[in-house]
């Protein structure tokens, strides 16, 4: 991504010059939107926010994904101003903004419920936000107009939410914080009440006026993936922690943590130790005696003793009577369970020290896969392997 | 044909009719045959000594507005009054216990309708022992030469007025308390979201939310206010009789029953109206769909 010129950056005011070493490493060539800092939200002997930082660019798809619990709303709410962290500061555009009232920041939500005015009508609605700014009427009229274009409710002006489909009321409560032109929208599981066809409409839908309008969008939800799908980076979370932070991809192929591997896709986890290095790649024995290649960069500061992993889509299960394929990660083992898919088959391989991999495989192939009992070998490509941080305790 | 299928389905049909039964009894009963009897008797013709007949009569209904218009007036100012203070009253004490109450909402409702448990009567007669003219307030503060000596408030409107809206704060305070309880929270903080100050936040949004709450209360406390005759008749005087003391007169102590059903017919004809038109000035359709 090409640097912008420093000199369009707006001065640094005074409170808002990052403190040392509790600024988190950020791009620092883009201008940065949201900053959170050291964020800690504490209900009584419960941490639900514990100690976070985070960045997120301007004009982003930022998605903060992580099972119920974990603290998504928790850390929306103290972006939109509905709760105060117990420490910690939140930044909007360089401005700290961590004790100001909801009303007071250039920031809209879309709530989950939709939270729709029910005594007004869709334009009332999505008017409601202009007039408390006082924008001239003329205005506000041609505003509240383009944005029922944008969400497609042309026509739908004078109905009451209640007369909307859910659908629809998403999409009212997706114009009425978007017509304010936010520095930031903040959305709650906002697809959550949608049946799963509109659920995939929309999420389309969703990044479309995203990429129009050109707004920061920090998303929240559950659905790895949803987040997948939509975000330009997303932000795995665990217990009130940050487990990783990178584009879908990036976290998807190179999971940081045990609980990222398992939490975002599938994956089968392995025990080794560093046996030797040869150029980029080091040699790992398995626990169960089998040598892998690992790249090295991946196995880089993780010490001797690695939990290493590789996707179930990565790898090939293939005939013993074929030969093994030169250079890729091998291991041989049974098929102990073969289930049919539609898009393919899912198998459960038990190898010779009792270890069991899940493999997922497409039917593009002319052959008939394997059959529970038969004997295979699965191999998969050393820069498919990665190197995550163990699970704690 | 009737086979049993046929049958079977028919008393099925019937049988929400059926089950009204005793409700519309009930209303024939208690609602209907004493409304066309107070109608006819407001027609009818006669005296106390040889008793009333029907006779088309609708001398009656002259008599009684030119007769009493000023009672008429003043019962509608009072009780237009009265409901509308005791709304300013209740309106913050329902909000804060609604919203601020936590897990005592409870308690602070049962503390303010604990008064409502003693008697209407008592409670006003206990309202004249206070206000009395050498009584526990006027006469403490007498004595103590704060007030001077000819100072009164028993007999005047405000004592009427101020009897009317003691009395009526448990009526009112229900109905909001109800409605300002079922206004969705998440809404009230989507309007702070979207830049509603708190002030504007309760005046765009909670407020026309409550208003099914404002409505039955209002229909509660002004349709009983309008009517009333026993706060007039303990705090009032000669100068603030209601047409409930009126009534009340004709009937009881007059026995002019004609007089006395063509009163009420006016006054319900009269209440109708006055809710009709606030259902036309605030949108009774929209009070039906938030109440929905
Ligand atoms: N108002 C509150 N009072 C007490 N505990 C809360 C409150 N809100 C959230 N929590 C707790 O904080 C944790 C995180 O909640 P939340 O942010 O809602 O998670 P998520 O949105 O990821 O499902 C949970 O353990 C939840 O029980
Ligand atoms: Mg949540």
């Amino acid at each position: 991504m090409p640097a912008r010129p420093a000199t369009s950056q707006p001065a640094p005011q005074g409170g808002a010059a990052p403190r040392p070493g509790s600024a988190p490493a950020a791009g620092n060539s883009q201008r940065m939107d949201v900053r959170l800092e050291n964020v800690t939200k504490s209900y009584g002997p419960v941490t639900a926010v514990d100690d976070l930082s985070l960045v997120i660019e301007s004009g982003e798809f930022f998605s903060l994904l992580g099972s119920s619990g974990c603290g998504k709303t928790t850390t929306l709410s103290m972006v939109g101003g509905f709760q105060e962290p117990t420490s910690g500061h939140i930044y909007l555009g360089g401005t700290d903004v961590s004790r100001l009232p909801p009303y007071k920041r250039d920031v809209n939500t879309v709530f989950q419920s939709y939270a729709l005015f029910p005594h007004l009508t869709v334009a009332e609605n999505v008017a409601f936000g202009l007039k408390r700014k006082k924008v001239p009427k003329s205005e506000i009229e041609s505003r509240v107009a383009e944005m029922m274009r944008l969400v497609d409710l042309k026509g739908f002006e004078n109905r009451k939410p209640a007369l909307l489909s859910g659908g629809q009321q998403q999409r009212v409560a997706l114009a009425r914080a978007l017509v304010n032109r936010p520095k930031l929208l903040l959305l709650d599981e906002p697809l959550g009440a949608l049946d799963l066809k509109l659920r995939k409409q929309m999420q389309i839908e969703l990044k479309r006026i995203q990429v129009e309008v050109g707004i920061t969008f920090l998303y929240v939800t559950h659905d790895q993936e949803e987040a997948i799908v939509m975000s330009d980076r997303l932000a795995v979370m665990s217990k009130g922690k940050i487990e990783q932070v990178g584009p879908p991809s990036e976290v998807y192929d190179r999971p940081a943590t045990e609980f990222v591997a398992g939490f975002l896709g599938a994956s089968n986890m392995m025990w080794g130790e560093v046996s030797g290095q040869a150029g980029d790649y080091v040699a790992v024995k398995l626990d169960g005696g089998a040598v892998l290649q690992v790249p090295a960069a991946a196995a880089e500061g993780h010490g001797t003793r690695l939990r290493l992993g590789v996707r179930p889509e990565k790898i090939s299960v293939l005939p013993v009577s074929e030969p093994a394929r030169e250079g890729w990660n091998t291991l041989e083992g049974t098929v102990t369970l073969s289930v049919y898919t539609g898009i393919g088959h899912q198998y459960t391989i038990r190898d010779a020290a009792g270890h069991e991999f899940a493999a997922y495989v497409q039917n593009s192939e002319a052959a008939r896969g394997p059959d529970r009992g038969e004997a295979v070998r699965i191999a998969w490509r050393p820069e498919h392997t990665f190197v995550v941080a163990p699970e704690q305790g | 044909m009737s086979d049993p299928v046929s049958v079977r389905r028919l008393g099925r049909g019937a049988a929400p009719y059926l089950l009204s039964l005793p409700s519309w009894a009930y209303l024939a009963a208690f609602f209907i045959i004493p409304l066309v009897s107070m109608l006819s008797m407001s027609l009818a013709k006669g005296n106390p000594l040889v008793g009333y007949a029907f006779a088309w009569n609708f001398a009656e209904f002259g008599k009684a507005v030119t007769q009493y218009n000023t009672q008429l007036i003043r019962s509608f100012w009072y009780g237009a009054l009265s409901t509308f203070i005791t709304l300013v009253i209740t309106y913050p004490v329902a909000y804060w216990i609604a919203f601020y109450g936590g897990k005592h909402k409870g308690t602070f409702l049962f503390l303010i309708l604990l008064p409502f448990f003693v008697s209407f009567v008592i409670r006003t007669l206990a309202w004249q022992f206070i206000l009395s003219d050498q009584g526990l307030l006027l006469g403490t503060l007498k004595a103590l030469h704060l007030l001077p000596k000819t100072t009164y408030v028993l007999s005047t409107p405000a004592a009427v007025v101020g009897g009317l809206v003691y009395n009526s704060v448990a009526y009112y305070i229900l109905p909001l308390y109800v409605a300002l309880e079922k206004v969705d929270r998440r809404v009230v903080r989507a309007a702070g979201d979207l830049y509603a100050s708190p002030s504007a936040t309760f005046w765009k949004v909670i407020l026309p939310l409550s208003a099914p709450g404002i409505f039955a209360g209002f229909l509660l406390v002004f349709v009983t206010n309008v009517g009333d005759f026993v706060n007039a008749a303990v705090l009032g005087g000669p100068g603030t009789r209601m047409i409930g003391n009126i009534i009340q007169y004709n009937f009881f102590d007059a026995q002019n029953y004609p007089m006395a059903a063509a009163l009420s017919s006016i006054l319900m004809f009269l209440l109708i109206l006055a809710i009709y038109l606030y259902a036309r000035v605030f949108g009774a359709e929209q009070i039906q769909e938030y109440a929905a």
